[in-house]
Parts: C-alpha cells; sequence; structure tokens
C-alpha cells in the first residue's frame, strides 16, 4: 500500500456505522471500501466482502470502520485533493458490484469540503 | 410533439406489467421468483417489473449461450452477416418505439434517442455485418514450401454489461461485433436501465437465432461477479467506474480471461482564439461544441466537462454560450422540444448537488445554474438539474473528476502548450475536443492529447467505424472498430509444411 498519511481523513456517518454493523451481521464477516472514480457511478465507494478486491501498492488505506478496511487509489486521491472523506447513506440502490447498505439504500462519500445536509455527531477515525 | 408515455393508452409503446430474463430465445421467470420495479426518471414512478435474477439465472444463461455457441461459430460469414442485418432491420422499422420506451426509462430527450442511439443502434448492426462479410485470414508464405495460414475464430460465449446511459446503444456497441466474431453472448444491462433493451429483445426474438443473445437483469452484487467471474465465459467486457473495471480484470485475470474496460474520463473541449475570427456559421458550431456537455444529461462517458477557452476571447465566447445555455428547454424528456431530461436515479442527482456546492467551496464561481430544477408540476417527482456552469481551476475536484450530470467546468488558457497542458492533467483520456480555423494546429493538438478520441471541430459524433476507447486509466480495448473483431476472435495459425523432405535431425 502507499505511503501517503491517511490518518484522520475518513469520517463516518452514524447510519454508515449502523449499516456497516449490519452488513457485518449478515456478511458473517467484514466487508471493505474502495473509493470510486470515473463513468456512470463513478465517485461513489464501492462495497464489497473484505478482500473481494486485490489491494495493490496504489491503494491508499483511508480508515478502518470497525476492521472494516476504507481505500482510495493514490492517483485518485492526488486528484481529490487529499480531501476528508465522509463515508455516509443515501437512498436508492447501490450500482456497480456495491452490496447495498440496506433496503434501498446504498453508501456515498461526501466531501467535507461540502456542507452536509446533517450535521449530527460524525465520529473520526483514526 | 409529445409522445405519450410506455404504458398510457395511445402510447406507442406497451408495457407488460413484468419482464423476464431473456434466455435461449425464452421469456424465462427468474429462479426465485423475484422482481423489482423499474422507474421512470422522469416522474419516479414505475414503469414495469423486471427480473431481480440471482446466480441460477446466469447459470441458465450461461447454459443457453453455450448451447447455441458452436452453431453459431460455424455459420458462414454470410449467414451471421444476414442475422446481423435481420437485427438492423427489425430496429429500424421498430425505432420510434424504442427511442420513446429508452427515453422514457433513462430520461434522455426523445430528440436524442430518434436522431442519435436508435440510427447509431442501427447502424451498428449493418457495420457488423459488413464488417463480417469482409473479413479475410492472411496467408504468409514462410518458405517455399512452408505456409502460415491465420484464420479468425470466435471465443465462444462471452459476458456483456453495459451502462445505464446509453442502454442500447452501449448494447449494440458491444453485442454487433462479438456476434459478428461468432461467439454468443450473455448481455446484463445496468440496474437503472433494464426495461429498454428487453423492449429490443422483444423486437429481434424472432430474428436471433435461440441462446445467440441472452440478457439477465438483477443487481450488480448478485449477478455481476456470478457472471464476469464465470469460468464458462471466454471474455467479460465492461463499461462503467473504476473499481469494478479492476474488479472486472481481477477475475478475468483469475480465469485466465481477455477483458475489454472502458472506464469514463474527464474530457477537455479545447476552444483557441481563431473560432472568433469571425461571426459565422462555424462559430455558431463551436458555441453548440460547447453547450453538449449537456448531451444525454451529462451522463456520457466522454461528457466534454472541462471547458478550456483561449483567455482573449473568453469574455465574449462565453457570453454566446452562456445565452445559448440558458436557452435550453429542460421538461418532459418525450417532447421532441426538449433539450435537457432528467437524471436518471436520486442517486445521480444527488451525487451531482453534491458535485456543485464542493465546487462552491472550492471557489468556483457558478456562472449559470446550479440547483435541481423546476419543471412542470407531472414531472415534479423527476430528478432534472439545471444545466449549470462553474468557473474555476483545473486543481479543483470539480475539473478532475466526472460529475456525470449537466456541470461544465470552465477555465481559460494563454496558448497552446498551457491548453496541452491543463488538457492532460487528469487521470483520464477518454475523449477531448479541440476547436480552431487552424488545421495544423488542431492536428498538433490532436497528437498531443493523451486520449483515445479527439474530435476536431465537431463533438459527441459516434459514427461505427471511428475506434473509441481510453488512454490512462480510461479503460483498455477499443470498441466501434472493425478491430473489434480482433477482440472477440482467437487466432489459428495452421503451420502447414508442402515439403516431402524429413528435417533430418532423428
Amino acid at each position: 500500500m502507499s505511503d501517503i498519511p491517511a490518518a484522520g481523513r475518513l469520517t463516518v456517518t452514524p447510519e454508515a456505522r449502523e449499516a456497516i454493523s449490519h452488513l457485518r451481521a449478515a456478511q458473517g464477516g467484514p466487508v471493505m471500501f474502495v473509493q470510486s472514480g470515473g463513468c456512470c457511478a463513478g465517485s461513489t465507494p464501492m462495497c464489497f466482502p473484505d478482500g473481494e478486491l486485490i489491494i495493490g501498492d496504489i491503494d491508499v488505506l483511508l480508515g478502518d470502520i470497525d476492521g472494516c478496511p476504507f481505500y482510495i487509489d493514490a492517483r485518485l486521491d492526488d486528484a481529490w485533493g487529499r480531501d476528508q472523506l465522509i463515508l455516509d447513506v443515501a437512498t436508492g440502490p447501490p450500482e456497480g458490484f456495491s452490496l447495498a447498505a440496506g433496503d434501498n439504500l446504498h453508501f456515498i462519500t461526501r466531501s467535507s469540503a461540502c456542507a452536509a445536509p446533517s450535521t449530527t455527531s460524525e465520529w473520526s477515525l483514526p | 410533439m409529445k409522445y405519450v408515455p410506455p404504458g398510457e393508452t395511445g402510447s406507442i409503446v406497451s408495457v407488460e406489467p413484468r419482464y423476464e430474463n431473456f434466455i435461449g430465445g425464452k421469456w424465462l421467470a427468474p429462479t426465485q421468483g423475484k422482481y423489482r420495479v423499474d422507474l421512470s426518471p422522469a416522474t419516479g414512478r414505475p414503469i414495469t417489473e423486471v427480473a431481480q435474477s440471482t446466480p441460477e439465472d446466469v447459470e441458465l444463461a450461461l447454459d443457453a449461450a453455450h448451447a447455441a455457441k458452436d452453431a453459431w461459430g460455424e455459420a458462414s460469414a454470410t449467414e451471421r452477416a444476414v442475422v446481423l442485418n435481420g437485427i438492423a432491420d427489425v430496429i429500424e422499422k421498430n425505432q420510434e418505439m424504442l427511442a420513446v420506451a429508452e427515453s422514457w426509462e433513462n430520461g434522455k430527450p426523445v430528440r436524442e434517442t430518434l436522431n442519435a442511439d436508435l440510427p447509431l443502434v442501427v447502424d451498428h448492426f449493418r457495420y457488423f455485418a459488413a464488417a463480417a462479410r469482409a473479413e479475410e485470414g492472411r496467408s504468409t508464405e514462410i518458405e517455399k514450401d512452408l505456409v502460415a495460414y491465420h484464420f479468425r475464430e470466435p471465443l465462444g460465449v462471452v459476458g456483456q454489461i453495459v451502462p445505464f446511459n446509453f442502454p442500447l446503444l452501449m448494447a449494440a456497441w458491444k453485442l454487433a461485433p462479438a456476434l459478428a466474431a461468432g461467439n454468443t453472448s450473455v448481455i446484463k444491462p445496468a440496474s437503472p436501465t433494464p426495461w429498454s433493451i428487453l423492449k429490443l429483445a422483444e423486437v429481434i426474438e424472432d430474428v436471433v437465432p435461440p441462446g445467440v443473445i441472452n440478457i439477465v437483469t438483477g443487481p450488480g452484487a448478485e449477478i455481476g461477479k456470478a457472471l464476469a467471474a464465470n469460468p464458462r465465459i471466454a471474455k467479460i467486457s465492461f463499461t462503467g467506474e473504476t473499481v469494478t473495471g479492476r474488479l472486472i480484470m481481477q477475475y478475468a485475470a483469475q480465469n485466465l480471461i481477455p477483458s475489454t474496460v472502458e472506464l469514463g474520463g474527464k474530457s477537455p473541449n479545447i476552444f483557441f482564439n481563431d473560432v472568433m475570427a469571425h461571426d459565422d456559421e462555424f462559430l455558431d458550431k463551436a458555441v453548440e461544441g460547447l453547450v453538449l456537455y449537456a448531451f444525454n444529461k451529462g451522463e456520457v462517458c466522454t461528457c466534454p466537462s472541462r471547458a478550456l477557452i483561449q483567455a482573449d476571447i473568453y469574455d465574449e465566447f462565453m457570453a454566446r454560450c452562456l445565452d445559448r445555455i440558458g436557452k435550453i428547454k429542460q421538461g418532459n424528456p418525450l417532447d421532441t422540444a426538449t433539450m435537457l431530461g432528467p437524471q436518471v436515479s436520486a442517486q445521480q442527482i444527488e451525487k451531482i448537488a453534491s458535485y456543485v456546492e464542493i465546487g462552491k467551496n472550492e471557489g468556483a464561481e457558478v456562472l449559470i445554474g446550479g440547483n435541481r430544477a423546476s419543471v412542470d408540476a407531472e414531472f415534479a417527482g423527476g430528478y432534472y438539474f439545471e444545466p449549470t456552469v462553474l468557473r474555476g481551476n483545473n486543481k479543483m475536484r470539480v475539473f478532475q473528476e466526472e460529475i456525470f450530470g449537466p456541470v461544465l467546468a470552465v477555465t481559460t488558457f494563454e496558448d497552446e502548450a498551457d491548453a496541452l497542458a491543463i488538457a492532460n492533467d487528469t487521470l483520464y483520456g477518454l475523449g477531448a475536443g479541440v476547436w480552431t480555423r487552424d488545421g495544423t494546429l488542431a492536428y498538433k493538438m490532436g497528437r498531443g492529447l493523451k486520449a483515445g478520441r479527439v474530435w476536431t471541430n465537431c463533438y459527441h459524433q459516434y459514427p461505427a467505424g471511428a475506434a473509441f476507447g481510453g488512454y490512462k486509466i480510461s479503460g483498455i480495448g477499443r470498441e466501434n472498430h472493425l478491430m473489434m473483431l480482433d477482440h472477440y476472435s482467437q487466432t489459428k495459425n495452421l503451420l502447414v509444411s508442402y515439403s516431402v523432405k524429413p528435417l533430418g535431425l532423428f
């Protein structure tokens, strides 16, 4: 993995944390998140059973939510200005091959540079 | 003219209450009997129900594709071309109906589906019918009595995953070359747009031999991997975002099969100052060329979503463009006067709105738009966003990531070197546009841009015969050209000795 400093750059909303907890129970193990870019569902984080996508040297570990890692491609991370990202859930089914965040819910990442619609307490991760 | 929405009295599009998978030339209910609602993004209301398939249904489709592959693979190029031309003919006969269906499901304005998507679908099948007929193997006289013959042979059964932005055209881009090369296909449409391709299947079902085209609808997490990682496919092709692209290539590597992935871009559209040398038809074309970022609601992998304008014409050129953008008619996608329909889904419009906020927070100036659009009450539940222009600089995130909406990021450049540096300062390299009256400059820019397609004094044209695909992280492989026959074939070499003399080694 890349050695770009990532500490504290992922924040998780309580809704996302709850969805992850349900997913862990349903999957019988941890999940992983990988931030996507490009066409169609680009810009959304993809959620898979942990280990589904092979992580490479190009990937930065941005955070870990109760044993569920969140990665971003270092090139994308640079292009996005090594932004602080907020993992949240939103209405609608997931895209790509991503697991859902619950019934008719999908995971999203928001930028901390962007005023969040919900400002409930968010838990910062090491 | 306004078309009546599919399923309503007087519509040219009939709608069944639910649609099964199209497998082996038959309509098969999903094994687990589950369905899900398919929505129109214009209203947010249901159109119909489609199969919520599971991996068992993918296996059924693969069974059918395998059962059909030998006969189809051994059919002569003439026979295959007759089928491809037959597909083109029946689609052409039903072009208006399919245009309305696709427009209603995707949200793209019917003026686009009538004049671009469907005619291109028809032509694509004809192009590959012709390519299959004209295809020749090569033979080489390696020595006087030693000849190498090269034949193309089909791969077998291929898996194809299409995106939501061009549900029919992207399916045609994948199916036509695969079939022309003698393969059979299992195709998965995107989750937001499963129905229009099933309407297309209804149209072509009597023309295509059973099992040659098989369509399975359902969520990517359930059936995407079941198809892409399946050891019974000989190739996988995919259009979508980068992480799924990686996953597709990973599965292909594990099965040791080839893959083609097209993963989007952040395409620059570059306007040199000589576009304003005359106030003429060409200038008008250039202005429209900038406004094409709103084509298909910006939901295009090659959306010209970064406009680079030479600084000395910026004010006047942009004023003309903003005037044109201000005249964009937004609303009912089935009204031929509508230029901008709804985004495909609630997820997409939320993403677009959040990017505009990101842009504002980064210091970008909103020149026009920036908000969800209000349209007629009938479409109040639709996912409409105003055509938007943000002015900023290329380091901003709104210049670096595809927003996939009608949002243009605009900046200026000083000279040719500056334009090239800004244009190439991106992770992606799918499309680019260059506008100038200077042919030499256009050529130099075209060769300097790190992108697979450089439109020169045009944009968003997709004729069959012009290769399409990405540089950098925009993907691997090409589509839309007869070279696709290579991508969908094995090369068989027969090395034949016509000499009777032994080697003399043993």
